[in-house]
């Protein structure tokens, strides 16, 4: 096997406040090889979005923030670096689609200055060339009439033009990793189908690692290799795509996908939500972080940490899975018969 | 077409009217304000102790005796014309000449304080701003406050006793036009605009240090970041217009209140600016030639902020009015 592009060991990020320590990311580890995409979901406050500005190396060392462990993009530690380096990694190496489009272009710039600044600044480019390529690169995103795009100001697009506006100043200097934080969340649903598909085939096309930040399990679903779920910063399961959804082994991840609306539901049936809230990051519980929501909640889940391991049971068939629960769903049959959770 | 009309009346036409409408009553303003003022003008030129009679014919000479309407009318007149009266007190010289001599010393060292406060508040407020709640942001914030806490006169005699008195780096001699020579006039206005600048440039500090901070919480900021641009890249090419709206609001202000509000510095550099010229005048009951400083420091006041406000869209495109 060759070696990855993006290898995650032990990441942990810590925000110093006030209140105390915050363990955004607590011990997250996995690697992506060229050409794949993993998912990331989880709810909001799972420490996804910190795990994605972590791994780019956004967030990193400061006086009030301490990130531990390794992010290893193309084999150099991205913390490691100096902070003149690692910005030349930053379009190159690793690009970021952010959440908000509404939010994430400079209101007082023109969508041409957004491509072209970047361009001049890593491929040291002419402004006529950079010009040239910023137009191609609106064409790739679908943008109709690039040239006349490129003099409008970011107020003068609609929603899902202005994702593609950032899908392609991401895109700008040929990134080996693309990581998507919520890329759809602020868009209308119509658009976002249109998005997901646009950013696939853009990974496909070019040979690109994508990170998908999401809390839609729907997008993450179809569109990804594997799937990594967070829970209060820690990894409570992994594995490939299809069989993690098709037959969850963490409780957390039954009950996220539980939570999604059916259409084969029958009117008016109430959504089974998650009981309760994520835990205070400041203030984790002690054993499983996932131990006062759950509903196979065991003696041993309150009192003990569980780690993530590699599952040996009926999922194991369908590629490598690891889960860290005391209790799994489909591999502890005997609690799962005794709670009544016929599956 | 008949909208079309209409539009262009409403971007055009509406904001002179607006302007006028605003200048109008500030002549008004201006014009009765003084005339409240208690002291007799003929008592002021002709000193005390004539015959009442005496006092009456100057009265009747001045128009003093015509209703208030009238003379208001017949000012306004003149001023239409650009004829502003003539001064009451020797030299009985055009109220327009007296303002012509002082007007360019107040309007430079009002642009000079100006240009001298940004100079020095933009580097401050990007460093102070970047290094949010740290050692320099501290100090820069405490330093600002002392300084917006002093009185003018105050900052403007410890730099003349340091750098004219201690130093002699400065000359301290009768004021210099810039046509008799631009570094004689440079040397002796530096220090009188140092001082403006000082307080102008603590209070351009810290209003453009919150609003950068504000900004550089923003999403597009971070993203301008993972783009790989430096630190220092962002911070002008991507916080900066969009946290000077606050800033560019408050010099408009400053403008106009420079020019005629400057006059404890005037009198202590010896400048003959026009807020001395106001001030004597007031002093003498020289009304004409109040009332014509009053009125040219309330048409630069208007006028600057008239300025300002069109100067939104240049920092905003959002603000611009959408092109039919």
């Amino acid at each position: 096997m060759s070696t990855p592009l993006l290898e995650v060991v032990d990441l942990r990020t810590v925000f110093h406040t006030t209140r105390g320590d915050v363990r955004a990311v607590d011990g997250v580890s996995f690697s992506l090889m060229a050409g794949e995409t993993l998912g990331l979901v989880g709810e909001s406050g799972s420490g996804k979005s910190v795990l994605g500005r972590s791994v780019m190396g956004l967030i990193t060392n400061g006086a009030t923030t301490t990130v531990s462990g390794q992010v290893l993009l193309e084999g150099t530690d991205v913390h490691a670096l100096k902070p003149s380096a690692r910005r030349k990694l930053w379009g190159p190496a690793v690009a970021m689609v952010f959440q908000d489009p509404m939010t994430s272009l400079n209101p007082v710039k023109r969508v041409g200055t957004h491509l072209t600044e970047t361009l001049r600044r890593h491929l040291r480019c002419s402004r006529s060339e950079a010009t040239e390529r910023a137009v191609d690169l609106l064409r790739q995103v679908g943008i109709p009439e690039p040239a006349r795009r490129l003099a409008q100001y970011p107020h003068e697009l609609s929603g899902g033009m202005r994702q593609r506006v950032v899908i392609a100043t991401a895109l700008a200097c040929d990134p080996r990793l693309l990581i998507a934080d919520e890329p759809t969340t602020a868009l209308d649903v119509t658009v976002q189908k249109q998005i997901l598909d646009l950013l696939g085939s853009l990974v496909a096309e070019r040979n690109m690692a994508m990170l998908l930040v999401s809390h839609d399990l729907g997008a993450v679903a179809g569109r990804t290799d594997r799937v990594q779920v967070m829970y209060a910063g820690r990894t409570v399961e992994s594995g490939e795509t299809r069989p993690v959804f098709a037959a969850p082994e963490h409780p957390y991840t039954e009950a996220l996908l539980a939570s999604i609306p059916q259409l084969s539901h029958p009117p008016h049936t109430v959504l089974r939500a998650i009981e309760g809230n994520p835990p205070d990051m400041a203030r984790p519980p002690a054993g499983c972080r996932f131990a006062p929501r759950c509903g196979r909640v065991g003696e041993d889940c309150t009192d003990v940490l569980p780690m993530l391991s590699v599952v040996l049971g009926p999922s194991q068939r369908e590629g490598r899975r690891e889960v860290a629960c005391h209790h799994p769903v489909l591999t502890d049959p005997v609690l799962t018969e005794e709670l009544g959770h016929g599956r | 077409m008949g909208w079309e009309i209409s539009s262009v009346a409403r971007r055009f036409l509406l904001p002179v009217l607006e302007l006028l409408a605003v200048l109008f009553l500030v002549s008004l303003g201006v014009f009765l304000l003084l005339s409240l003022v208690p002291g007799d003008p003929a008592v002021a030129v002709l000193g005390e102790g004539r015959t009442p009679a005496e006092y009456d014919a100057l009265r009747e000479q001045l128009g003093l005796n015509d209703p208030l309407m009238t003379r208001y009318a017949d000012w306004l007149g003149g001023v239409l014309n650009g004829d502003l009266g003539t001064s009451l007190v020797p030299p009985q010289t055009a109220v327009l000449d007296r303002i012509a001599s002082a007007l360019p010393v107040s309007l430079e060292l009002a642009v000079l304080g100006l240009v001298m406060a940004l100079a020095m508040a933009l580097p401050l407020a990007m460093w102070s701003a970047y290094h949010q709640g740290g050692r320099a942001d501290r100090a820069i914030g405490a330093v600002t406050f002392a300084l917006l806490s002093m009185p003018s006169f105050l900052i403007g005699l410890i730099l003349i006793a340091v750098l004219v008195n201690s130093l002699g780096i400065f000359p301290r001699n009768e004021w210099v036009r810039p046509g008799d020579g631009l570094a004689g006039n440079l040397s002796h206005a530096f220090l009188p605009a140092l001082t403006i600048a000082l307080m102008e440039a603590a209070m351009f500090t810290r209003i453009l240090r919150n609003d950068l901070v504000t900004t550089l919480h923003e999403d597009f900021i971070l993203a301008a970041r993972a783009r790989g641009m430096s630190p220092l890249r962002v911070m002008v090419s991507d916080a900066l217009r969009p946290s000077s709206f606050s800033l560019v609001t408050v010099l408009g202000l400053s403008i106009g209140r420079l020019v005629g509000s400057t006059v404890i510095v005037e009198y202590l550099f010896a400048l003959p600016g026009m807020g001395k010229l106001v001030i004597d005048a007031a002093n003498q009951g020289n009304y004409p030639v109040v009332q014509g400083a009053v009125l040219v420091i309330a048409v630069i006041y208007v006028g600057s902020n008239a300025l300002i406000d069109r100067s939104y869209g240049l920092l905003d495109p959002r603000t611009r009015r959408a092109r039919a």
